[in-house]
This record gives C-alpha cells, sequence and structure tokens, in this order.
C-alpha cells in the first residue's frame, strides 16, 4: 500500500505485459508541481505506453498511478480528464471539421454531459477563455479556420490549446514538435515553459536540442525501466545513455 | 446562424425552406390531391418516417446502426393497440364470449381473465406514457449494457437484429397474450371517438404530419447546438472525444432512447390510422427496411428521411401489385445501390443539384456585369 | 413440465433430443464455419450466408433431378459427388460476389450489411424465379434413410449420423487447411497485419477473394447437409442467418474452438428447450440467453487475445 506522498505525480512499480512482453517493468516515477520532465529514450523503450495508462488508455497489470494523491489506475478515460489530467496524441488529433473556435469550445471543461450539451450557452465567460486560449497558441486570427486546413505545426498548436481550455494541472505532450520547422519549434517551446507554472508537464520527445532548451530534468526509459534520470547535462554525459540511445 | 432559441430550433435559413417545403408537401399538396384512401396510405408511410427520423440521429449523426428499430416501433404500436383493444371489449359488445370483457383472441385460447400486464392499459393517460416509456427504457437498457462495454458497430447491429427477432417470435408464440401472429385487430374507438371514419382519418392524418414535423424542429434544435458537435466529433474520433472528458456511452445511449422514442411514437400513430398491429411489423425485415428508407433518403438529412420512406414506399406499392416477381429484385438492388453508389441518398443528389444550379443562378441574375468577373459567386454560402 | 416423466423415459428424451440438437449442431456449425472465416479473419459481414446455404442445397436438388432423369443407375451414388458439387457451386458464386461487390465495402463493414442484406433478396427472388416457390427435396439415396435403434425408446436417424460426420469431416479439413497449408498461412497473416503481408509479397486481394469463396464454399456444403434432414424453399436461408451470427458472435469471432463450442452449447440448448417449452417458445428462450449472456461479455466465450488499445 503506497502512502500519501508530496508529489503531484506518483508512478510506483507500475507493470504492464502484452501477451508475455513486458512493455513497462516496475517503473518508479515522481514529479513535482512545476516541474518539466522529458522522458526519452529508444523506440520501444515504452514511453508512450506509460502515457497510455496514465490516460486510461491502457491498463497496467501491476502497480499503481496517483495523481493529486488519488489512484487513477481503473477509472475510464474520461474520468481521468475529470481529474486534471490532459494528453496530447503522437499524431495531431484535433476535430477537422470543426473551426478552431469549436475546437476550443467543446475542450470547454463545463457542459459535457448529454444535459449539459443540449443546454450549454456561449457565455461571455466562455468567450473570453477561448479567445485567452487562442492567443496563447497563436491562433487567434484563425479562429474560423476549419481543423482540416491548418497547417501542421497548427495542428499540434491547436491540440495543445485544446489541452489548456481543460486547465489541466497535469499535461502530457507526446512528441510535441514532430514535424515542425526550427522557428516553430522554438515557439513550440516557448509556450511549454510558459504554461508549465502550476502545473507539471511530461514531455516526450528526440529532438535533443528542443528536450534541451526546456527540460528541468530528463528521464531515459530502455526496455520499459528507467536506465537513468537527472538534468540535461548529466544525461547526456552518461556512458551508459550514450551508449543505448544519444550514439555519437 | 442566431444562436438564440429560434435561431436554433429553426436551424439556418436553408432549413427554414427545406421545413416550409415539407410542411406545404405534407398539409396542401397531399391532402388536396388525393383521395382519403390513399392519403391513410400515405399517413401510414409518414409513421414509418418516425423511425426513419430516429434513424438519422443514430446513425447518420451518432454512427450507431440498429437493425432492430422495428422493436421499438411495434413496442409503442402494440401499447396503443392494448388500450384500443381494451375499448373495443368492453362486456356488452363481447357478451356472446365465454368471458366477456376480455379480448376476443383472448377468449379464443381459453383464458379467463385479463392477465396482469394488460390491466394498466384500460387507462389512456398510461397507455401514452407506455408508448414512450416502453421503448425509452427497453433501449435504456440495451443501450446501457452495449455502449458501456464499448460494443458497437457489426457486433451491435447484429445483436439489435436478434432482439427483433426476439421479440417477433415471442408475440407470436403466446397468442393467448399476445394475439400472436394475427396481432390485434378489430380495433374501434379511442376513448369514445370511433377511428374508422373518413373524417377521423383525415384528423389523424394532419396530426401525424404535424407531430412529424414537430420532431423535425426538436432534433434540428438538439443537432443545431453542441450536442449536434459532439455527435459529429463521436462519430469521426470517439478516442478524442473521451479525452476530451465526455463519457461516449452515455451521448450513444442517450441518442439510441431518442430513436426508440420517435420509434415508439410512430407505432403507436400507425396503429390509429391502420387500425391494428402484428409481429410482422417488429421483425427483421421490417426493422432493415426502415433503414433502407433513412438511407435512400440520405442518412444524414432530417428531410431526407421522410422523403426516402415516402419514396421507398410508394415505390413498393405501385410496382408490387404490378411486378410482383420483380419488385424484391428492385428493393435488393436498391439496397446495393444506396450502399455503393448513392451514400448520400436523395439528399446528397439535391445537394449535387445545387451547387452545380446555384452559380448559374447566380449569374442570371446579375445578368448586367462588367465583362472582366468569371461568374464569381458572391455572398455567402452557409 | 420435466416432471412429468419418469426418469428413464426423461433420459430417453434427453438422448433423443440430443441426437436431434446433433443435427441442427452440424447445420449451425456448418454456416458458422464460414461465416466465421469471412467475418472473423477479414471484418466483412455476409448478410447472404444463409442464401449460399440454400444455393448448395438447392444444387444438390439439381443434381438429383439430373440423375434421376438420365442416369438412374447413379442412384446410389450421386450424394456424395453432388456435395463436390454443391461446394464448388457456391464457391464460385461467391468469387463472383466477392469480385463484384464485395471488393468495394472491406473498410465499411456497416454498409456491407446493408449491401449483402440486398443481395440476399435478390437470390431469394432468383430462387423463387428459377425454383418455383414451394419446397423441394432432392431424392435422397436408400443408404441415408432410415435410423437404428440401440434400444427401444432410442431412435437415432442415419441421416442425422451422416450429417454429424460430414461436418466433423469439415471442421477438422478447416483445421487443417487454416494451420497447416501454404494458403492458410497466407490469410492468417493478411488478418493479422495486412500492410506487412502486402510488403513481403502475399497478394492480399487474391486472399481476400479465396477467402469469401472458401467461406461460400463451406455454406455450399452445409446445403447439401440440410438436404438430408429438411426441405429447401427461397427462403431458407434466412431461417438460420441471425443464430449462426450469434453462434460466431458468442464463440468470439477469432476461435475455431470458440465456434464449435458455441454451435454445440446452442444447439443442443435449443434442442432440449424446445421439447419442454412448446415450439417457438424454446427458441425464445434461447436467443434470449444468448443476448444476455452477450451483453454481459460482448467478447464471447473465447475472444482472440488482443493487444490492449
Amino acid at each position: 500500500m503506497s502512502s500519501n506522498t508530496n508529489f503531484l505525480l506518483a508512478i510506483e512499480d507500475l507493470t504492464v505485459s502484452f501477451d508475455g512482453f513486458k512493455a513497462v517493468d516496475s517503473l518508479n516515477l515522481y514529479i513535482e508541481k512545476d516541474e518539466l520532465r522529458v522522458i526519452i529514450g529508444p523506440n520501444g523503450a515504452g514511453k508512450t505506453t506509460v502515457l497510455d495508462m496514465i490516460c486510461g488508455k491502457t491498463r497496467p497489470t501491476g502497480g499503481s498511478i496517483k495523481f493529486k494523491n488519488r489512484e487513477l489506475v481503473g477509472l475510464q478515460e474520461h474520468r481521468i480528464v475529470h481529474e486534471g489530467v490532459g494528453r496530447k496524441f503522437q499524431t495531431p488529433s484535433i476535430y477537422e471539421n470543426l473551426t478552431v473556435f469549436e475546437n476550443l469550445e467543446v475542450s470547454y471543461p463545463k457542459g459535457r454531459t448529454v444535459l449539459g450539451c443540449v443546454g450549454f450557452k456561449r457565455t461571455p465567460e466562455v468567450l473570453e477563455r477561448i479567445h485567452k486560449v487562442a492567443e496563447e497558441i497563436s491562433l487567434q486570427d484563425y479562429l474560423d479556420t476549419e481543423g482540416a486546413f491548418l497547417s501542421h505545426g497548427q495542428k499540434q498548436w491547436l491540440e495543445i490549446g485544446m489541452l489548456l481550455m481543460q486547465e489541466p494541472q497535469l499535461v502530457m505532450l507526446d512528441e510535441p514538435v514532430a514535424g515542425m520547422s526550427p522557428p516553430e519549434r522554438e515557439q513550440t517551446a516557448a509556450l511549454i515553459k510558459r504554461i508549465c507554472k502550476g502545473r507539471c508537464i511530461i514531455v516526450i520527445e528526440h529532438d535533443m536540442d528542443f528536450v534541451s532548451r526546456i527540460a528541468h530534468k530528463v528521464t531515459v526509459l530502455h526496455l520499459g525501466k528507467i536506465l537513468a534520470e537527472g538534468s540535461m547535462e548529466e544525461i547526456r554525459n552518461n556512458p551508459k545513455v550514450v551508449d543505448v540511445y544519444l550514439g555519437h | 446562424m442566431k444562436n438564440n432559441v429560434y435561431g436554433r430550433i429553426f436551424g439556418g435559413k436553408q432549413n427554414i425552406v427545406s421545413l416550409g417545403v415539407l410542411a406545404l408537401v405534407l398539409l396542401v399538396v397531399l391532402p388536396v390531391s388525393l383521395d382519403i384512401f390513399r392519403l391513410n396510405l400515405v399517413g401510414k408511410y409518414l409513421t414509418y418516417a418516425f423511425v426513419a427520423l430516429g434513424l438519422v440521429m443514430l446513425w447518420g449523426k451518432a454512427g450507431v446502426l440498429s437493425l432492430g428499430q422495428g422493436v421499438f416501433f411495434g413496442l409503442g404500436g402494440y401499447c396503443m393497440a392494448m388500450f384500443l383493444k381494451l375499448e373495443a371489449s368492453d362486456p356488452i359488445s363481447t357478451k356472446i364470449q365465454s368471458t366477456p370483457g376480455i379480448p376476443d383472441f383472448m377468449d379464443w385460447n381459453q383464458l379467463t381473465h385479463l392477465p396482469a400486464f394488460w390491466v394498466p392499459f384500460k387507462s389512456l393517460p398510461f397507455s401514452l406514457f407506455a408508448v414512450f416509456a416502453v421503448p425509452t427504457l427497453v433501449a435504456f437498457v440495451v443501450g446501457l449494457a452495449m455502449f458501456k462495454r464499448r460494443v458497437g458497430g457489426v457486433y451491435f447491429a447484429v445483436i439489435t437484429q436478434a432482439l427483433a427477432l426476439i421479440l417477433s417470435l415471442g408475440i407470436d408464440s403466446r397468442q393467448g397474450y399476445t394475439g400472436g401472429r394475427n396481432g390485434i385487430t378489430d380495433l374501434k374507438t379511442m376513448w369514445g371517438w370511433d377511428i374508422r371514419t373518413h373524417h377521423a382519418q383525415y384528423i389523424l392524418y394532419f396530426a401525424t404530419s404535424i407531430l412529424l414535423l414537430l420532431a423535425i424542429l426538436l432534433s434540428q434544435w438538439l443537432l443545431s447546438g453542441k450536442t449536434g458537435k459532439m455527435l459529429l466529433a463521436m462519430r469521426d474520433r470517439e478516442d478524442r472525444v473521451r479525452f476530451s472528458g465526455y463519457d461516449v456511452s452515455m451521448f450513444k445511449v442517450a441518442t439510441f432512447c431518442f430513436a426508440a422514442a420517435l420509434s415508439g411514437l410512430g407505432g403507436a400513430l400507425f396503429v390509429l390510422q391502420v387500425g391494428f398491429i402484428s409481429p410482422s411489423l417488429v421483425g427483421i425485415v421490417p426493422s432493415i427496411e426502415m433503414v433502407i428508407f433513412a438511407a435512400v433518403g440520405g442518412r444524414s438529412s432530417l428531410y431526407g428521411a421522410v422523403y426516402g420512406t415516402l419514396l421507398v414506399n410508394t415505390g413498393k406499392s405501385l410496382f408490387s401489385e404490378t411486378f410482383p416477381q420483380l419488385w424484391l429484385f428492385a428493393m435488393g438492388g436498391l439496397f446495393i445501390a444506396v450502399v455503393v453508389l448513392f451514400p448520400d441518398g436523395l439528399a446528397g443528389v439535391f445537394d449535387l443539384l445545387r451547387k452545380k444550379l446555384s452559380p448559374l443562378i447566380e449569374k442570371w441574375r446579375n445578368k448586367p456585369m462588367p465583362v472582366g468577373l468569371p461568374g464569381a459567386v458572391k455572398g455567402d454560402q452557409s | 413440465m420435466m416432471f412429468a416423466y419418469t426418469p428413464s423415459e426423461l433420459w430417453s428424451i434427453f438422448v433423443m433430443q440430443g441426437f436431434a440438437g446433433l443435427s441442427l449442431f452440424s447445420v449451425l456449425l456448418l454456416m458458422a464455419l464460414g461465416l466465421a472465416i469471412i467475418f472473423g479473419q477479414m471484418g466483412v459481414v455476409n448478410l447472404a450466408h444463409g442464401e449460399f446455404m440454400a444455393l448448395g442445397a438447392y444444387t444438390v436438388y439439381l443434381c438429383s433431378t439430373l440423375v434421376t432423369n438420365h442416369a438412374p443407375k447413379l442412384q446410389p451414388y450421386y450424394f456424395v459427388i453432388a456435395i463436390c458439387v454443391a461446394f464448388i457451386a457456391a464457391a464460385l458464386a461467391g468469387l463472383l460476389v466477392e469480385w463484384s461487390l464485395i471488393r468495394f465495402l472491406y473498410k465499411r463493414p456497416l454498409d456491407t450489411l446493408l449491401a449483402t442484406w440486398g443481395l440476399s433478396l435478390i437470390m431469394q427472388q432468383s430462387f423463387r424465379s428459377i425454383f418455383g416457390a414451394r419446397e423441394v427435396t432432392p431424392t435422397l439415396p436408400e443408404w441415408l434413410m432410415g435410423s437404428f435403434k440401440p434400444t427401444p425408446n432410442i431412435d437415432i436417424p442415419i441421416n442425422g449420423v451422416f450429417v454429424m460426420g460430414l461436418t466433423l469431416l469439415l471442421a477438422f479439413g478447416v483445421w487443417l487447411f487454416m494451420y497447416r497449408s501454404k494458403m492458410g498461412l497466407h490469410m492468417r497473416a493478411t488478418v493479422q497485419n495486412r500492410t506487412m503481408s502486402s510488403a513481403v509479397g502475399i497478394n492480399t486481394k487474391l486472399v481476400d477473394r479465396f477467402t469469401f469463396s472458401l467461406g461460400c464454399g463451406i455454406a455450399g456444403v452445409a446445403g447439401a447437409a440440410f438436404t438430408t434432414i429438411g426441405s429447401t424453399g427461397p427462403d431458407s436461408g434466412s431461417r438460420y442467418i441471425v443464430d449462426t451470427f450469434l453462434v460466431v458472435v458468442f464463440g468470439g469471432a477469432s476461435s475455431l474452438m470458440g465456434t464449435i463450442a458455441s454451435a454445440f452449447g446452442i444447439a443442443q440448448g435449443q434442442s432440449i428447450l424446445e421439447f419442454f417449452l412448446e415450439g417457438t417458445q424454446g427458441k425464445v428462450a434461447i436467443l434470449l440467453t444468448i443476448v444476455i449472456v452477450l451483453m454481459i461479455r460482448p467478447k464471447g466465450l473465447f475472444p482472440g487475445k488482443v493487444r490492449a488499445a
């Protein structure tokens, strides 16, 4: 029985196996408020699977995930969202047929039950929030554009915006700069650093440059276990990590 | 489109026109041009349109295909029929029976008293309530069990088929309690009002039409706000919607119940206009046919559902009289054609025509235009 | 209900209903095998599957009429050949249907449902136009008739035993084919990972076509078997289609063992219940039971092992 902790997110002994193959093996991970943790590692290390388990997409075969001292394992996806967890997926997952405005509106944390939907009104508060988030993600001029017509980078930002609308306290970003140009990467780095206040953020990324710009702490996963943990400097100089992942 | 109540019910300029046209057709054109016999037939088809409407919401908007809507149509119909039958089986008219005061088929099956579940249907308010409540309750139970467990798509469709089979066989096999294969017939009056006269049939026709139009307005209102957007989002990206904090299964349950309630209403109106109900309207074949009504109209179009139902049923009557052998070929071919060639049905064809014609109309309207502009369309396209 | 009979009478009833149930089991299993192959392997739902069964039955009838009219001496031998012909006819018909219709609809299972329903209407009407609306029976060879009685109370029909034997043979044949032949390997590979299979040179389109034909061919054999226990009419196929689907879904669509167990359980359950509750009520009871179980365990009795999410 794990005890209460001061960490915002406390993962203990987390394990999941698929048909006998252990994708994640007795993982322990602790993240504090206002922390920006980056998880790196070779493909197949289990990074996305960890995020899947936190947000409820996959059920672990053992271990516990405590968020604000509340157990997340076993809850349904939408309940985990209500607890304050937000996830951005590897491939941009926005509502293509809705406009940017509508994408954000739909993510507003009120009116998410059937009756709530029917009675939902576009109050000034809602409008204000949408505009504020749109500015945050630099899409305030694109509010009437349909999702399908945004560029790849803009879709990624929109998805982050949709997360922000939910006012999450844990933000999980899976490869947020994949496919972005260098100026877009800079903008994204700035965005992520801005939204870090009052929350904890987990980022999965492969771009080491980007990682060094944003990370407070880095965790390296390999074969479902933690290989190393520390600041970017420490990781870069860790021989095991260089061997397995960083190469050169 | 205004975001107030009226804006949401009427859903914008285009929908007001569609509503107006449909209202004109149903309330003026048809009653004037058809005799009461044919009008009564149209009234019958309109009751099927309620089911098609429900399917547009369930299948077209929410992406859930049910092949068993006949169940809900039948449940609503049987509730109404039970009330009407009890009224027609008062002790005076049935005094020649061994047990007067109970329906004739119960008497033939040697029942000596009214079964317990029939008794509440002596009351009109209860029966009217049951017409909506019974189908909704069944849909709620089945929907909850299936959608909470993420059963969807083909599995769900097959299970709804099984439900249709279960209900039709169940009714069939219990002649004493339900009238069996012959159904419940010989219905005469509703609260003293004779439903068999021509006068009554006119009134029932108009009542059905108006209720159908109201149902369309209700559906439009539901679709116009956030609910409509969510249903669309769920149909295309169910997972993402979950991660936005929505309990997708409850939305599916709610839509399923809505479609069931509409179908139940249709069933009750059917019984009033046609004067009987039988298990042949409940089973697999009618349930799948109702899907084709919605498909022909355009599975996402509320107005299409009505036109599709009218078209297919009229075709069926005409065709099967003159070419009985060919009719089933045509029907089968229709299923295939709608799926392979015209997935958007009549509504799709109509939209295509509109897109092709509107630049031409604009050009014609703006004839005195400077030569340089190549027929570009100005103005909003909603 | 059950208490009106003596224990030995009850035993005889169970045994006889058991054998009656075995006939039903055979038909259901043969139908389910074909359907499971198509659905479990390809995700395609074929509502016209019953009509392919009827096609097999009508083929046997045709063979029977031909033999009776033109070569009466072949009468005792024709039946086994007719079964093979039924398989081929149904498989060819399946090939035609896959090529002209199904291959456009692979990504749209709900639409396949509707399209194959339309196909079933067309096929039913074709049967009606060609063979008439009345039911027909082929002339069965002598050795299939009659029954043998181990005890005075137990009457085991020979055609039931024959159908059972045929069913088991076919089930074994399917298993052999799927797990021991190259084509079977290709089929399983395509199901599990279409892109990879295509990348290693398996012609997935041909595999799909073959799979569909095989499923229909098996239905044709089911039809041939069906002629020994009942007569054939234009809508004989639709009589068992829902049951067959439930057998497949109940057993867990990706498992051969599941399909067999499910068909057995459902057939026996229905057979026994039909005796004690009158007529269709037995069928209603079993259907209701299946649906309730499916509501609790939607993946069926033996769900295939699926990788999480």
